[in-house]
Parts: structure tokens; sequence; C-alpha cells
């Protein structure tokens, strides 16, 4: 079977958005796919050692919320200070419950499964962010390079 | 049921677990053994359907018993 292959971009730096492209990344190596994901912007939290991403209720009508909340609480409401450390304690008690995989284990499984993990050079410099601050064995670069796997990609993302 | 060379109890674990694990678990068995796999994730059915498909290891059975999943599959 000739190996296929996904690329994805990974611009988001939610606890939420942390999701998709670490499950799409590891189920596809699963099947074989050469896989890599470049970070940029937002996604490069992602990255970091110590993760500490969040979910916000601001502004996402869609998200599922205690007791109804959703229904009858203000906007504004969702603002309140506390909120987002409350609905991301809140979103991961949830996934632990119904066995949902944390973000550093998923990423350690498409670590594990050669899953090649890019860090977008131009947003760390933008951002004076320490290549310290992020795990080992990912690599650095810019969208020229991305675009040479990404070109002879069958699946191409952008989450 | 069959005869199997291993079990993995993916009970309780959620998508995309239960693929990572047995895929995981396949790399560990020789070519034509087969993995009994439990799972309780209802997405697993079509999930495990479409990983044979795709990976060449052949399903050669996918049932529900108990409310739980039963897939055993053929290392290629």
């Amino acid at each position: 079977m000739e190996e296929k292959k996904l690329a994805i971009i990974a611009t988001k730096g939610s606890l939420d958005w942390a999701y998709p492209p670490f499950i799409l990344a590891s189920t596809a190596a699963a099947l074989g796919y050469e896989t890599q994901v470049f970070f940029t912007f937002y996604g490069l939290q992602l990255l970091k050692k110590k993760l500490s991403l969040e979910v916000t209720p601001l502004g996402n009508p869609g998200m599922p919320m205690p007791m109804g909340m959703d229904k009858w609480f203000p906007v504004l409401g969702t603002a309140l200070p506390g909120m987002q450390a409350l609905m991301t304690a809140m979103m991961k008690q949830k996934m632990k419950k119904k066995g949902v995989a944390s973000v550093e284990e998923l990423r350690d499984l498409c670590q594990e499964a050669d899953v090649k993990l890019i860090a977008c050079q131009m947003t760390v410099d933008l951002f004076d962010m320490d290549s310290a601050e992020f795990i080992d064995g990912i690599d650095y670069a810019g969208a020229a390079a991305f675009f040479e796997f990404a070109g002879e990609s069958d699946i191409c993302l952008y989450i | 049921m069959s005869d199997f060379d291993q079990e993995l109890d993916a009970s309780g674990l959620n998508c995309p677990l239960p693929i990572l694990r047995a895929k995981k678990t396949l790399a560990s068995l020789s070519a034509g053994q087969v993995l009994h796999i439990i799972a309780t994730d209802p997405g697993s059915v079509k999930d495990f359907d479409a990983f044979s498909k795709q990976t060449g290891n052949e399903l050669l059975e996918s049932r529900e018993e108990g409310g739980k999943f039963h897939f055993l599959i053929k290392k290629a």
C-alpha cells in the first residue's frame, strides 16, 4: 500500500481547538499516513512543554453550558472574572469522565507515531518565544518548507 | 468466539484511543496473529471497519455483546 500524506496547519491555542489537529494527526499516523503538523500563531501554544490551555464561553454561542445557562445566562456574564477558569475546569473534568485523552497524551502519541511537528519560526520570533519552552523533537521552519510537504499531500487541513 | 493471540481492553476509552492502542498492540504481533479488542465507544464499530480497510489488517469479526463491542483483527 502506497503511503498517503496528511498536512495540517494548526492555528488555534485553546483547549477545545487543541484536539482536532492531534486527534487527526495521531489517527492518520495509525492508518499509515505520513503526517506533518505546522503550528503557527496561537497554535504554537500546543507545543509548549507545560500546557496551560483554556476554553472560553466568551463569544462562543455553541458552547454547551451547565444548568442550561447557554439559554438564559446573559452574554456579558460569560466575560465575568473566573468564568473561563471555571469552564476550563468543567471541560477537563467532563473529558476525563468520558475517557477522552488529554492533549498531552495525544501529543505524545503523535510523536511516538513519527508525526512531524513543526513550529513556525516567524511566529516564534514575533512573540519572542524561547525554544526552551517547547517540547523536544520538533522542527522549526517556514512557509516554503511546509509547502514542500503539503504540495505532495493527499489531504491538507487548516485548523 | 474464534481464537485470538492477544487481547486489548479499550473499555472506557474514547475516540481515537481504541484505534491508537490497537495499532500499537498490532505492531507487537506477527503477521497472521489475531488481536481481540474490547471497546465501549459506539463509534469504534465504524472506526475499526475503516481501520481494517485502510491498513489491510483483516477484520474477522465485529459484534456487540453485553453492551460492549468486540473486534477480531488479523495482522496482515
